[in-house]
């Protein structure tokens, strides 16, 4: 059984066809053809499909299409404007904070939505005081960020890029590199 | 390209009108496929075809037990790929493989893990160590010993869970065979293609551009690529597309053995070494050895008159054990250095300083000099960069907040590994750039980065004029991104390429002159034992009411030779910490004995350290000139990380709250008893 | 998975009719769960009926000081509502406990009281499960019991409820109305959800066709000090070892007043009722609290391997309570 809907991905409209059984996830990246969006697990628990679903961040994995015409999405290449990356894309490079990529655009695009629900003045788990809005320390970003997975191990680094964007400062600067000695090999 | 997500991995390269794929795997852990009824499968709209043992394309048998799918009707692990799907979409092929109605001649499995199983030795452990290695008199040496450690350690079963899952792309057209699949290691596929198929070596063709992570799980072939190839050949040409689910991953692209090592230290008063044994048992499958070195980093650690290492298996019904980051030495340095813990409390000894009164002169099984070792040197950089020395020696006398709180150390270890055979091409392009070839693969370590820099020092040009090519048989062989081994192969031989291009062609070569060369063997091999070693340092704090364990803070020093870019080398180190305290704390498989799977088999049950684990983790290095590893000076960065931290991890905890946890992963229960 | 229909309500009324009308279908909300499970088989709906697009979607402050949650509020907009975290901070604090933030924007209340149990026996179609399928059995009993049932459980499943919400407002005595067939009706928490016994494949007593519209909470001027505390087997996005949900009336030192809830010990969220009233009336001592507890997990049947959920949970209630009862308490 199909059904058609109309879908805005990265300002693009796109009128389809699918299957009810296809999920966000996959008419992006099976039916669309827009691969930034990732699979990692298919059930909620990695992240790495997240995007910017009507403006806030979501899994796409666990949502028939369906159910979300007329749905407005962004992905991580939608955050790149005119080939201007976003600034979180441009801290997670100066921090180095992915290896492989593959979980990097589902935690730059949960990273836009989480800085929105913060400066919005929502609570956290770690949160002391749910009453109030919680200034966003490194406590409240890895909370906040915990389902984006990266088995990488960038977290620090991820962290990092996000406080950077979040604080306009800078939290951990590399250390020094020893300088690279080349020596003949006789 | 990879933060915005336009990088496109195995899966994401576009091919026309793909065939989706979607494997049916045995619910039975040992017997026969007596029948399989694909009638209602092959009615849903849009299949192409099901295979079943009784009509897949026959395969070269007698390489690889884990390989050679449907090829008959013996089941010999649960989760084994006893049919496929091809359909026009993933939701007709899914729909239908769930529709594919098997009948099984059911047998009584064997996966108990234990030590009551009846274990043989292998003939040698991954990749060819010795089984068993003994000097002097163990038994006699710990009976005479004033202070004694005898302990046995487990470590659990783990899953690589890189974050892409494994997933291939194959076509077969009049050139042959096409395969993007996120290998580690394109050459070696292909070789495997090979044997696999009786195919010849120039009709197949396998590319790995992007590689989403893969810690040693793509390393090695597994059978869900030849199910692909061989669907591949059902579809007239149209390529065939699988991706793995999470789900599938927990039994189809390997898994690290658990380990059971008995650990037995004795000492003088002061702590000195009399003696060090390692007795490992470990598992494998009873269709294919895979033997993990995990008693290999005890015969190189301390300096003991009288050793032992041995391995022995359990041979059992279950999916084939592989790689997985820091094979042997990652469970294999959890134990002895817990045990080293337990022995400096036992000697009430510093527990850096105690591992400083071992240290060997030279490699103390072989009696190689090493061709440098640093383990004192980042033992006391570590000290003084974590605070070490404001240690209250006494465990479980420190609380804040509700929180105890402890520190503890371990040291790290990892070999400098060899792999002949990479070779690299340089060639000048019209523009005036240098194009370096390899068949190297990047998955996330930064080789791409890396050879570059080694290019373009090597020709003694910028950067920016080197371009690297890599991750397609159709360049140059090189070997598996593994062992962390990749600077050293694949820069020697990039090394070795541009320095004969220099001498052939000088320093202002014509446009299209290019030259091959093939990296040599390191004549220092049989004359140095080559080792990376570390420092590990971890805070822990344990809450005291529900027994949660947080680590806010790893530090690590490593001596590792020449550090060629220190961003991505201290990703790496950061990295495999990160995944030690995975390790440490969270990664559990529970092996169900009654069904023959790990029963806990995704992402939500079977957990992986996020963000609010990992509090602050810093790496460190110490300049290292090492003359005889290689032309770089590179010892390997991958691997090392993982290695050590869950001891580090393990001995803070017991100083927080004097609970000595053997057993990994380190979860509230254990602490709850004692609460 | 197979093929479905999918159809958009446009009203509580015909939407309930048209699932009361087909035994096979389901009401679709964020699809958390529902899609989860469609994809590994447990559940096969033929017909969804999306229910997201009703206007249930607001929360309403009513004038007695309580407050009215549509059943289609996201998790993430109930936990942010400046209502709910002056006056339930206990509600709020176990909605970010649950999942993550992706999909606490997709998850909705309604939705999140029908998640079902994490029991991994449960969740594999390959494996025996009385709740999946009755009269199969049930792994978990003699299996990986880590996860499961410490009180209230049957020898036909030992699963427990997954949902922290849930705690909550078990604890707050929240109402939860649904829309059915024969009109409407309100069901304490605390009864929406079952313990096993022999029918382990009913986690609620709603009936086919019956729609959770709305949750009511009561005013419950006491529960300002409140607070939601969950023990896992990792910091975050992990489902509970054990949780409490706990609002505590202290004056003069004597607990006037307790609302207590466990989760991750029963098949369903737990009112600890013999805890409370162990408490009422009683000076707010560690002793007591201690008390309370012990008297609340007498019964307590653990099984091997889950046993350190008792004291886990004894720790934690004493340790909230006594947070609750200090003058720096919320």
């Amino acid at each position: 059984m199909k059904s058609d809907i109309t879908l805005t991905v990265d300002g693009q409209r796109y009128a389809l066809t699918v299957d009810n059984r296809v999920t966000l996830l996959d008419a992006l990246r099976d039916n669309l053809g827009v691969t930034s969006a990732k699979k990692g697990c298919d059930h909620g628990q990695c992240g790495s499909c997240t995007v910017l679903l009507n403006g806030r961040r979501a899994t796409t994995c666990l949502a028939f299409a369906v159910a979300h015409d007329e749905a407005d999405i962004t992905t991580s290449a939608g955050l790149a404007q005119d080939g201007d990356l976003h600034p979180l894309h441009r801290a997670f490079i100066d921090h180095d904070a992915f290896q492989c990529g593959y979980c990097t655009p589902g935690q730059i695009c949960s990273a836009v939505g989480m800085l929105d629900e913060a400066r919005q003045g929502w609570p956290s788990a770690v949160t002391a005081e749910v009453t109030s809005a919680p200034p966003l320390d490194t406590a409240e970003i890895r909370e906040r960020m915990s389902g984006n997975l990266c088995r990488c191990g960038a977290c620090v680094n991820i962290v990092a890029a996000i406080s950077e964007v979040a604080t306009g400062r800078r939290l951990a600067a590399f250390p020094s590199a020893a300088e690279p000695r080349q020596e003949r090999w006789s | 390209m990879k933060v915005t997500g336009c990088a496109p991995y195995a899966y994401e390269n576009p091919v026309q009108q793909p065939g989706y794929l979607h494997p049916v795997q045995a619910t039975i852990a040992r017997g026969c496929v007596t029948d399989i009824d694909a009638r209602a499968a092959t009615a849903i709209d849009g299949v192409i075809t099901v295979l079943t043992p009784f009509n897949a394309p026959r395969l070269e048998t007698g390489h690889d037990a884990e390989l050679e799918i449907l090829q008959s009707d013996r089941v010999s692990f649960r989760g084994q790929l006893i049919s496929a799907v091809v359909a026009d979409t993933p939701e007709a092929a899914s729909q239908a493989a769930d529709l594919v109605r098997v009948s099984y001649e059911r047998e009584a499995h064997d996966v108990t893990f234990s030590t009551e199983h009846e274990l043989y030795k292998p003939e040698v452990v991954n990749p060819t160590y010795e089984t068993d290695t003994e000097t002097g008199d163990i038994d006699a040496a710990f009976a005479a010993a004033p202070r004694t450690v005898d302990a046995t350690y487990t470590t659990a079963m783990y899953y690589n869970n890189p974050m892409e899952p494994h997933a291939t792309v194959a076509w077969w057209d009049n050139d042959g065979l096409t395969v993007y699949d996120p290998t580690q290691g394109v050459h070696a596929m292909r070789q495997v293609l090979r044997s696999v198929l009786g195919l010849e070596e120039q009709r197949i063709r396998v590319i790995a551009r992007y590689v989403g992570g893969g810690f040693g799980s793509k390393g090695t072939a597994h059978a869900h690529i030849i199910l692909t190839v061989l669907a591949a050949k059902r579809t007239a040409g149209r390529p065939v597309k699988l991706a793995l689910t999470r789900q599938q991953m927990f039994t189809l692209v390997g898994y690290r053995t658990p380990t059971m090592q008995q650990v037995r230290l004795c000492a003088d008063q002061d702590g000195r070494l009399l003696g060090i044994s390692n007795d490992v048992v470990e598992l494998t499958s009873r269709i294919k050895e895979f033997a993990e070195q995990t008693g290999v980093p005890t015969r190189n650690m301390y300096a003991a008159p009288n050793r032992r290492t041995t391995h022995r298996l359990a041979a059992l019904d279950l999916p084939v054990p592989s790689w997985m980051r820091a094979p042997g030495e990652c469970p294999g340095m959890f134990a002895p250095e817990v045990a080293m813990d337990e022995l400096a409390e036992a000697c009430g000894v510093d527990p850096i300083e105690l591992r400083v009164r071992n240290e060997p002169e030279v490699d103390p099984e072989t009696g190689l000099p090493f061709s440098t070792r640093n383990l004192v040197g980042c033992l006391r950089e570590g000290a003084r960069r974590f605070g070490w020395d404001n240690r209250v020696a006494t465990p479980g006398s420190t609380m804040k907040n509700g929180w105890w709180v402890g520190t503890g150390v371990a040291s790290s270890t990892y070999p400098v590994h060899f792999q002949a055979g990479s070779t690299a091409r340089v060639r000048i392009l019209d523009t005036g750039r240098y194009e370096v070839s390899i068949g190297a693969v990047d998955i996330g370590t930064g080789a791409w980065t890396v050879l570059t820099q080694i290019a373009a020092d090597a020709l003694g040009v910028a950067l920016e004029d080197v371009d690297v090519r890599i991750g397609d048989t159709d360049l140059p062989t090189a070997s598996v991104a593994g062992g962390s081994s990749g600077t050293t192969n694949w820069g020697t031989a990039v090394v070795e390429a541009a320095r004969s291009f220099r001498k052939k062609y000088g320093p202002d070569p014509d446009p299209q002159d290019e030259l091959t060369a093939e990296s040599s063997v390191n004549p220092f091999v049989d004359q140095f034992a080559m080792h990376a070693f570390g420092a590990q340092f971890a805070e822990v704090h344990v809450n005291i009411d529900t027994g949660e364990v947080r680590v806010p803070r790893l530090l690590g020093v490593f001596a590792a030779g020449r550090i060629v870019n220190p961003r991505t080398a201290r990703s790496q180190f950061i990295g495999g910490m990160t995944m030690g305290l995975s390790m440490a704390l969270h990664e559990q498989s529970i092996l169900d004995d009654r069904f023959g799977f790990t029963v806990n088999h995704d992402l939500a049950e079977y957990h992986v350290s996020g963000y609010a684990d990992v509090g602050s983790v810093e790496a460190y290095w110490l300049d290292e000139h090492d003359p005889y590893v290689n032309p770089m000076g590179t010892k390997g960065i991958g691997e090392i990380g993982i290695v050590g931290t869950a001891a580090a991890i393990a001995n803070a905890a017991h100083h927080a709250t004097g609970v000595r946890v053997r057993d990994l992963p380190i979860t509230v229960d254990k602490f709850l008893q004692s609460i | 998975m197979i093929p479905f229909e999918y159809k958009q309500a446009e009203d509580e009324h015909t939407a309930v009719a048209t699932v009361t009308g087909n035994s096979r279908a389901a009401f679709l909300g964020g699809g958390t769960n529902l899609v989860d499970h469609m994809k590994l088989g447990i559940a096969a709906p033929e017909l969804l009926v999306d229910v997201t697009r009703l206007p249930l979607d607001r929360i309403e402050c009513l004038p007695d000081g309580g407050l009215r949650v549509g059943a289609a509020v996201r998790n993430s907009d109930l936990a942010a509502d400046s209502a709910v975290r002056e006056r339930y901070p206990v509600l709020t604090q176990a909605l970010l406990a649950g999942a993550s933030g992706q999909l606490r924007n997709l998850a909705t209340t309604g939705g999140n009281l029908l998640q079902r149990t994490r029991c991994v026996y449960f969740q594999d179609t390959t494996t025996p499960c009385n709740k999946r399928e009755p009269g199969q059995g049930c792994s978990a009993l003699e299996g990986h019991t880590r996860y499961h049932a410490v009180l209230g459980a049957s020898k036909h499943c030992v699963a427990v409820h997954p949902s922290d919400m849930a705690v909550a407002l078990a604890a707050l005595d929240a109402l939860v109305h649904v829309q059915g067939p024969d009109g409407g009706r309100a069901i304490p928490a605390t009864e929406l959800h079952r313990l096993p016994g022999e029918h382990p494949e009913w986690d609620t007593v709603l009936r086919h066709g019956e729609l959770i519209t709305a949750v009511e909470l009561p005013p419950l001027p006491f529960a300002t000090r409140s607070r939601y505390r969950k023990a896992r087997d990792r910091a975050s996005f992990a489902f509970a070892l054990v949780s409490v949900a706990a609002a505590l009336d202290v004056t003069d030192g004597i607990v006037r007043g307790a609302r207590i809830a466990f989760g991750g010990l029963a098949h369903k969220p737990w009112r600890a009722r013999l805890a409370e009233q162990a408490l009422l009336g009683r000076p707010a001592t560690d002793d007591e609290f201690r008390a309370s507890a012990e008297a609340e997990l007498a019964d307590a049947q653990p099984l091997p391997g889950n046993e350190f959920k008792l004291p886990m949970a004894r720790n934690m209630l004493v340790a909230t309570l006594r947070e609750l009862s200090g003058d720096d308490a919320p």
